[in-house]
């Protein structure tokens, strides 16, 4: 890791799981949680732990949506793109955000600031078209709606959806 | 709180909890499932809570989750002791303020309710002449079709709550069951002719009986909550809203095929379902009803929660144990199959959340009870989620074999602003779309299959006349070929190849001879693919082509009849209504408007790039695609 006290902090996260294979996902889950993605050396450390070949914890890393290899912003914007989000205009508002946003979707800002993802079905599919900032749900979005909450929301705590 | 050993203690619980459901001062309950908070059911939930503070009401207040009219979230209730249960629909902060004012001036505000629903003794409660104005559920049709089973619970108890589920009669069928031999309940579970509620339809029973068979020991249960399918949001909802239908479900499952071990494997995109589970879960271990010696009968079972890491493929069983045991979610071919050797190579049981959520009624009320709703090869009732273009939407609990239009029209409302019906997609990306003309089929398993389609986990989207089919197949096939895992050929390049041809056809550029041998590709994709998502990739394809084809063939002369595919749209002024004012001619990024101040002016096609700026730059609405 980069710094000891980043080291540490892995060493931590990963001391409070059984040294068995199988609990490879839920520890890479663990890290991400901690660092917002999962930075290169953490995959070497959950290698060693696990006493496992890198190459199966990157192909794990790798076949999940979940995980991402580069930081992710501050503020995470998820917009669905779901069946039922597609087709009450949910392609309209990615465009308009992205826009705006001058990202991409799967990019960050260069300031670490914000990034953007699209996302398929987020279960809420009744109030289509929708998307979370952070850790919070909206829904019933139109695109200047949609573009109204990205400047207008900041979520103060972002891992408020897991705790 | 004490572990439960006897009936008795079950009782004296049931009886805490039904004064928790209906306290004698009265319960103010705001729907807080995921549904309800992306709607605000959070600020409204301070707001009441502070209101009824300020107004000095003593009235319990609570969160309970979905009640299934998701359109009208959020949704508030107001439970008098009698068991009057009335619901507010759309209630927003300021409205909420109002409405506890009125509470408080004894003032119902009916013109905000959207129904009363009626008491255990079947009649609507008509107290008194505010109350006669607020119709009863039974009257509305969205949810006087239904038919609540599974989802009976959701909406009316604190999901975290334990002794309101046990004042439902929630975990008596647990004790019931362990007061029975495995076999005896395998039998009952076979009678009733339950089946995987997960899409393909397996016999649970069956599936139980040979996991019962199989050699060995050490056997698992699973649950399968990894509810992918775009448009489908059942699971979700039966977790965050009744977590212990399905604990108590699979604890039923777990002592009947002999396993003392179990997984629920969850999405992670569902934060609010994991969290009530575990939250759930502790509770039952706490009383006794997981771990070690489960009600004092000497059966054991240790339950965990699995949270998925984001991948599609996961929900088909194999590449879902592939996930536990930590590796890629890759299926692998079956036989053998997971009953003989799932999960660490034993003998495992997977059933999906709706179908762990029937066990404990079944068990309750019978095999015939159970089969006295539905149809003979289906009985009992499905879940569907109605989304997309139809008034009502939400979470419908229906006995299987009703009509597509009793489900769309009736309990649905049909398409909103008059418009035209066009296709219902049902089962996601692995069902098919449907066709105006099959809205009198009956939905079981064997119709739908027949017409292309699948129950799928239940997933039901409704599209209108603006809907491009061609579009919205290839949509499908984008996910599918996202989501292929890329193990076998057949499922890795075939959708690939499919995904090709669908975008050059909705771009423009399609050729004669891509509709033939999108079909060929097609069928040899479903022939030869390793698992269920390869396997069923195809269908939106195949049912589109065979319900759609004109469609196709209009866009192979370059037109989109839904007027979708901006590729294919002209634009043109109508020099009936333009006034020559300019504003379309500045907005146009290309310069490809021209005209004179004042006249009607006119777009240059072949520099036209269809952003649409024009259309929404003029007052006079007189610029439309051809």
């Amino acid at each position: 890791m980069k710094g000891d006290k980043e080291g540490l902090k892995l060493e931590k996260v990963l001391s409070r799981w059984p040294r068995e294979p199988h609990n490879l996902i839920p520890l890479l889950q663990a890290v991400q949680d901690n660092f917002h993605y999962l930075p290169p050396e953490a995959l070497d450390e959950v290698a060693q732990y696990l006493k496992i070949p890198l190459s199966r914890v990157f192909g794990v890393a790798t076949f999940y949506a979940q995980f991402t290899l580069s930081p992710r912003g501050k503020r995470h914007i998820r917009i669905c793109l779901g069946t039922a989000c597609h087709v009450k205009g949910g392609t309209e508002i990615v465009k308009k955000v992205a826009e705006k946003l001058g990202l991409r979707p799967g990019e960050t800002s260069k300031d670490l600031e914000v990034s953007l993802e699209i996302v398929r079905c987020l279960g809420c599919c009744s109030l289509a078209p929708v998307m979370v900032i952070g850790g919070r749900l909206f829904g019933r979005l139109t695109p200047d709606k949609a573009l109204h909450l990205i400047e207008n929301f900041y979520d103060q705590d972002q891992n408020s959806e897991r705790s | 709180m004490t572990k439960i050993k006897t009936r008795r203690d079950l009782e004296r619980l049931r009886e805490e909890g039904e004064r928790e459901l209906f306290p004698p001062h009265g319960k103010i309950l705001v729907g807080m499932a995921s549904c309800g908070l992306a709607a605000g059911a959070d600020k409204v939930y301070i707001k009441i809570a502070k209101g009824l503070e300020r107004h000095g009401l003593n009235f319990t207040i609570g969160k309970t989750a979905c009640l299934g009219f998701c359109s009208r979230e959020p949704l508030v209730e107001l439970r008098i002791p009698s068991g009057l249960r009335l619901i507010y629909q759309q209630i927003d902060e300021e409205k909420a303020d109002t409405l506890v004012a009125a509470w408080s001036r004894n003032d119902l505000t009916p013109e905000w309710a959207l129904c009363q629903i009626q008491g255990e003794k079947g009649e609507p409660y008509l107290l008194s002449p505010a109350l006669r104005q607020i119709s009863s559920d039974r009257d509305l049709n969205f949810y006087s079709k239904q038919r609540k089973v599974v989802l009976r619970n959701c909406g009316l108890i604190d999901p975290l709550n334990i002794k309101e589920y046990i004042a439902c009669g929630g975990y008596f069928s647990l004790y019931k069951a362990l007061q029975m031999s495995p076999s005896e309940i395998i039998e009952e579970v076979k009678r009733s002719g339950l089946r995987g509620r997960g899409g393909a339809g397996f016999p649970t029973g069956k599936k139980w009986e040979l996991c019962y068979r199989a050699p060995g020991t050490k056997k698992y249960v699973i649950c399968n909550a990894d509810e992918g399918d775009p448009g489908a949001y059942m699971d979700r909802s039966i977790l965050e809203g009744n977590p212990h239908s399905v604990i108590e479900g699979m604890i039923i499952g777990a002592y009947a095929i002999g396993a003392d071990e179990g997984y629920i494997y969850v999405r992670a995109e569902y934060p609010l379902a994991v969290k009530h589970l575990r939250i759930a879960i502790a509770q039952a271990k706490e009383l006794g009803l997981l771990g070690k010696d489960i009600l004092g009968s000497g059966f054991s079972f240790r339950l965990h929660v699995f949270e998925g890491a984001g991948a599609f493929v996961c929900g088909e069983e194999t590449a879902l144990i592939a996930s536990i045991e930590g590796r890629r979610g890759q299926p692998r071919p079956r036989p053998p199959y997971p009953v003989e050797s799932g999960l660490f190579g034993k003998p495992t049981v997977i059933n999906n959340v709706e179908t762990w959520a029937n066990v404990p009624l079944i068990i309750a009320q019978g095999a015939e009870w159970f089969r006295s709703v539905g149809t003979p090869r289906s009985p009992g009732t499905k879940i569907f989620s109605l989304t997309g273009k139809v008034k009502n939407t939400g979470l419908v609990e229906v006995p299987m074999g009703i009509t597509l239009r009793e489900l769309i029209f009736e309990i649905g409302g049909g398409p909103p602003e008059g418009k035209q019906f066009k296709a219902v997609q049902i089962g996601g990306p692995s069902g098919g779309c449907l066709p105006a003309e099959l809205l009198d089929l009956p939905i079981d398993y064997e119709s739908l299959t027949q017409a292309g389609a699948m129950m799928g986990s239940g997933g039901m989207v409704v599209v209108d006349e603006d809907t491009c089919m061609v579009e919205l197949a290839r949509f499908f096939l984008e996910f599918t070929q996202a989501e292929s895992c890329g193990q076998c050929p057949p499922c890795r390049l075939g959708t690939k190849r499919m995904l090709e041809i669908l975008t050059r056809i909705t771009q423009g550029r399609g050729k004669p001879r891509d509709l033939s041998l999108l079909e060929e590709l097609a069928l040899g994709v479903r022939e030869a693919s390793l698992c269920g998502l390869g396997r069923t990739a195809p269908n939106p394809v195949l049912t589109t082509l065979r319900y759609f084809r004109s469609e196709y063939e209009a866009h192979l002369e370059g037109k989109c009849p839904a007027k979708f595919c901006r590729a294919l749209l002209a634009y043109q002024i109508d020099p009936e209504l333009c006034v020559g004012c300019g504003l379309c001619a500045r907005a146009c990024p290309q310069r490809a408007i021209f005209g004179e101040k004042g006249k009607p002016h006119r777009i240059e096609l072949r520099l036209c790039v269809r952003c649409r700026a024009c259309v929404s730059a003029c007052p006079k609405g007189a610029i439309t695609a051809r």
